[in-house]
């Protein structure tokens, strides 16, 4: 079983399992259609046309490819702390420069083509933070889909201005007032939605999870970000990065950027939780403190009790407020490929402002949790070593939360 | 002959009642279905996430969660229903992940010894069956599976491999408690089940009245009530027993005297 593999890209099996992980743990209502959907994406994998079509909305539409850049402030600001002849060069593949504002689109843009290729003519998603609603509402509006947003009352509460977005877009947003009435709870009730409207109905899943053939589709639309990022740095600096950083929730931007330097031996990749208020209080990090169960179409780590059932998880950035992980990631954590590590709110919001304050970029919660490790990492690695990270998201969206965190009244 | 032989067995149909465990006295309120004449017992394992759940099972859950229920205190309910109850069939219902937190081999064990004839899960699709369906055949415990309006002919044989006791006919695409389907798609839908399977066949969502149960008893071997019993438990609390006995009997007298009627 933990026999290791001659390729880490080859994954998942024709079942759908990464490992133990991943799987069809659906309703049989959902199954036929499940079954559909990855013979569909098979075709449109092999299609030239809607890989053309794909490509020609991300460049003309999102705005890539996105740049690579160097934050040479940042860089120095962490050597100050480190020993003589250490500090690693910090990159930034500038995410949240995309149309939205953050990496989701990638996805909701490839999922989209596949839903019109297969028919469909209403639109389902869940969304946590907003910022997959947002994305969803987009390319729906783009398309002309009419287009549903389930959002937990407690998000709908506290992200008010990317409610508005979506309803500016056209979409239906939908507030669910069960369980803890946030992201899990939002999942729910697209699931709900979706078993009652198979018929022309898709649910664009908004991260790397979800029943086979979703988190395999999702992580393919987004290694759009580490295929342009990998050739970005041989490009400009002829060498690889040598430790790869991503904040990970659901894990679709952290596997977008590792999964085409999966084989590269030498490029160590580092999966950074949100760890809240800490990993012995409430937290979102169910790599570090969970364990393997089944939960939302998937079997992965999950943040539950001896009897299975599913703990509310904790983290500032509503966007890795999930109790659960996408399946490639507990597979590539089992495995030993990928290392995970976490971060706690504190932790992130001084990462937000260091960002502010050295490079003039206002950085979203979820990278913010990325950036707090690159500060631990960056001063145990030598001058010439390189760090990659993946800013997935801007900031605009969170400066309420941050505001409210340091006890500022806007 | 297994209990559910015997429950399915006469000519008339049978009535399957839901209830979740943990929400009200479940030992009082099951004993008033089978008082009122429920013929198969469908106890519902409380679940954080129960996503195939109308808003009136998916509140007995969280009320029963609430009480701290756990999954030894479901399988004691089950245990003592048997104890108490040793010809009526009992069948758990369920969410996947907490069938198989502690291995699908403890789970099986715990209900085969606790007198569990069947185990409904949800979300585990013949596609995942290694999961949880070879310890539950292995322990005697039969596997109950769904089949759905969207189970077309090339799917149906996978579905009823490794299936037992009966076959659940999910009778509109949808969730728990809500609207129903039309006598014609449900006749039309049972009629290709059994051609396919000696089980008997349910069928279940959406009925909530005696003469739905009835209509739909006419043309299948039996008829799933729950989101209406769960609701009196909602609004009744302790009071719910009679109450439960009440809708039960009703139910009961409609779907056995069915065929009757329709002669």
């Amino acid at each position: 079983m933990n026999q290791q593999p001659n390729s880490y890209r080859t994954g998942p099996d024709e079942r759908g399992h990464f490992g133990q992980f991943g799987g069809r743990y659906v309703a049989e209502t959902l199954m036929p259609l499940i079954l559909e959907l990855e013979r569909e994406y098979r075709r449109a994998k092999n299609d030239p046309a809607f890989q053309a079509q794909f490509d020609d909305l991300l460049e003309h539409y999102v705005g890539r490819p996105s740049p690579l850049y160097y934050a040479e402030r940042l860089t120095d600001a962490l050597r100050e702390n480190a020993d003589d002849g250490m500090g690693a060069q910090i990159w930034f593949k500038r995410d949240e420069l995309n149309h939205t504002g953050a990496h989701k689109i990638n996805n909701c843009v490839g999922q989209i083509l596949l839903a019109m290729r297969m028919g469909k003519t209403r639109i389902i998603a869940e969304t946590g933070a907003g910022q997959h609603g947002v994305a969803t509402a987009t390319v729906c509006a783009r398309f002309g889909l009419p287009c549903v947003i389930y959002m937990g009352a407690t998000d709908v509460a506290r992200q008010q201005p990317n409610v508005f977005r979506m309803k500016l877009l056209g979409a239906e947003v939908i507030p669910v007032t069960s369980g803890a009435a946030t992201l899990k709870d939002a999942m729910n009730e697209g699931l709900r939605d979706w078993v009652a409207n198979v018929h022309d109905t898709f649910y664009i899943i908004g991260t790397a999870a979800g029943p086979h053939p979703y988190p395999e589709l999702v992580r393919d639309f987004q290694s759009v970000i580490g295929k342009e990022a990998r050739a970005q740095m041989l490009d400009r600096i002829d060498r690889l990065p040598d430790l790869l950083v991503a904040a990970i929730g659901g894990g679709s931007n952290a596997i977008g950027l590792f999964h085409p330097f999966l084989d590269d031996p030498d490029v160590k990749m580092l999966g950074v939780e949100a760890a809240g208020h800490g990993l012995d209080k409430q937290h979102a990090a169910s790599l570090a403190g969970g364990s393997p169960g089944i939960l939302h179409g998937n079997k992965t780590y999950l943040l539950q009790d001896e009897d299975g059932q599913i703990a509310e998880a904790h983290s500032i950035s509503a966007g890795l407020d999930y109790p659960g992980i996408g399946p490639e990631h507990a597979w590539l954590k089992e495995i030993g490929r990928v290392e995970y590590t976490s971060a706690t709110d504190e932790d992130a919001l001084k990462a937000f402002q260091l960002l502010c304050q050295t490079e003039g970029i206002i950085p979203a919660l979820e990278p913010s949790h990325a950036i707090a490790a690159i500060v631990e990492r960056a001063r145990e690695m030598p001058r010439d070593s390189i760090i990659l990270a993946n800013l997935c998201g801007r900031g605009d969206k969170d400066i309420f939360t941050v505001a409210e965190a340091l006890g500022v009244q806007l | 002959m297994s209990r559910f032989d015997t429950a399915f067995s006469t000519d008339r149909p049978a009535l399957v009642c839901f209830l979740t465990a943990g929400d009200g006295d479940t030992a009082s309120n099951l004993d008033a279905l089978v008082a009122g004449g429920a013929d198969v017992i469908e106890l519902g394992m409380p679940f954080t996430d129960p996503m195939a759940d109308g808003p009136a099972i998916q509140a007995a859950n969280l009320r029963s969660l609430g009480k701290g229920t756990t999954t030894r205190d479901v399988l004691l309910i089950a245990r003592e229903f048997r104890a108490r109850h040793p010809e009526v069939p009992l069948v758990l219902m369920g969410y996947a992940n907490p069938m198989v937190r502690r291995g699908p081999e403890w789970f099986a064990a715990e209900a085969a010894g606790a007198g569990v004839d069947g185990v409904i899960c949800v979300d585990i699709p013949p596609e995942e069956d290694p999961e949880l369906g070879p310890a539950l055949r292995d322990n005697g415990v039969a596997l109950i599976r769904l089949a759905t309006p969207t189970s077309d002919a090339a799917r149906l044989p996978a579905v009823l491999e490794g299936s037992g006791g009966f076959l659940y006919y999910v009778s509109v695409a949808g969730i728990t408690g809500k609207q129903q389907a039309a006598l014609g798609s449900i006749q039309q839908a049972v009629d290709r089940l059994k051609a396919a399977t000696d089980l008997p066949v349910a069928v279940g969502f959406g009925v909530r009245t005696p003469e739905q149960a009835a209509t739909i008893a006419r043309v299948a071997d039996g008829v799933v009530v729950g989101s209406a019993l769960v609701e009196l438990v909602g609004q009744h609390g302790d009071a719910a027993p009679r109450h439960l006995q009440d809708l039960t009997r009703q139910l009961a007298e409609a779907v056995h005297t069915s065929r009757k009627v329709a002669a």
